[in-house]
């Protein structure tokens, strides 16, 4: 089996990390890791490095990672562990994409083998997602 | 420039002054800038140690930072120190010119990490003058290029007031972010008069 794209939801709030990354697992169809890296580390409103590094690493399957990002910090945090990440691991990016619709339409992206390039263009696509 | 007395002196002010920086937060933000840099600010000066080299002791802070901070200021605050810190590089000794090279990194490492110009109402407004106003006097030794940059710090952070945000969580409130002080700009005040205190003691 071929490793899929995982991703990864960093938000303020762990509720909303975790409730947006329950609905991407549903378009994942079970075989693409999403994890949520939501709130502080005591769980109350924040973001976390710490947090982010982990859900990074179990999401990877080898194939890269996407991280799709809700405000301000969390696009900073997600920024500074970009600039951290040694060269040669595998590929992390941060896709410019509307929080819970870029989750879903990355995930479901990922679960029909799109590499990461696609999985982010994906995400960003969500973007186009007109509600009137 | 003893850089450890420096953020052991920031660390305090910032733990005094964590109430008005939160309230100033409160105002047009999320209300948690006095805490988080507290938190912050504590656990990097207790990851700090007299002996370090001084561009050590900033990127040591600055890794601190950003991983226990919880909001935009570690990721902000963390780059800003651990460019500086590394431009410092490995030098036992730090003068006027060495520290001004390490303040210019510091503002291009927090513009680049957070895209934010003068005038978006953020730390940057505090931040850009602070260091251009260091680098005019850096030539009159540390004491009174330290000095001169808390002047502008404090210039800048007080323009911000009648500043609409277009950066970071006050953005949303668009018009209403008119009137009040942008708690990033109050908090670099107190990272230069941190400076200012040291280079005037030392």
């Amino acid at each position: 089996m071929t490793a899929h794209v995982g991703i990864v939801l960093i938000s303020h709030s762990r509720a909303l990390a975790e409730g947006a990354a329950e609905l991407a697992r549903q378009m994942g169809v079970g075989e693409v890791e999403v994890r949520a890296a939501g709130g502080a580390e005591d769980g109350g409103l924040g973001t976390s490095l710490d947090l982010l590094e982990t859900a990074v690493s179990e999401a990877d399957q080898g194939a890269g990672v996407v991280v799709i990002a809700d405000l301000g910090s969390s696009v900073l945090t997600t920024r500074t562990l970009l600039e951290d990440r040694e060269e040669g691991g595998t590929e992390v990016v941060l896709a410019d994409a509307p929080f819970v619709e870029g989750a879903v339409a990355a995930a479901s992206a990922a679960a029909g083998g799109a590499d990461v390039a696609a999985v982010t263009r994906a995400a960003s696509e969500a973007w186009d997602f007109r509600k009137t | 420039m003893d850089t450890y007395a420096w953020m052991v002196r920031f660390a305090e002010l910032v733990s005094a002054d964590a109430e008005r920086l939160t309230r100033l937060d409160s105002a047009i933000g999320d209300g948690d800038h006095g805490s988080n840099l507290d938190r912050g600010m504590r656990a990097a000066a207790e990851a700090l140690s007299a002996d370090l080299p001084p561009g050590k002791v900033l990127m040591t802070a600055g890794r601190t930072l950003v991983s226990k901070t919880g909001g935009a200021s570690g990721p902000l605050y963390g780059t800003a120190l651990r460019r500086a810190g590394k431009a410092l590089g490995d030098a036992s000794e730090v003068g006027a010119a060495e520290l001004g090279a390490a303040l210019r990194a510091a503002l291009e490492g927090v513009q680049e990490l957070g895209k934010a110009e003068e005038g978006d109402k953020t730390m940057v407004d505090a931040l850009a003058p602070a260091v251009t106003a260091y680098e005019a006097a850096a030539g009159e030794g540390l004491a009174t290029a330290a000095r001169a940059a808390l002047d502008a710090a404090e210039k800048g952070a007080e323009a911000t007031v009648p500043l609409q945000a277009r950066k970071g969580r006050a953005s949303y409130l668009g018009p209403r972010s008119v009137g009040h002080q942008d708690p990033g700009a109050a908090s670099t005040v107190l990272l230069f008069r941190a400076l200012a205190e040291t280079a005037a003691s030392s």
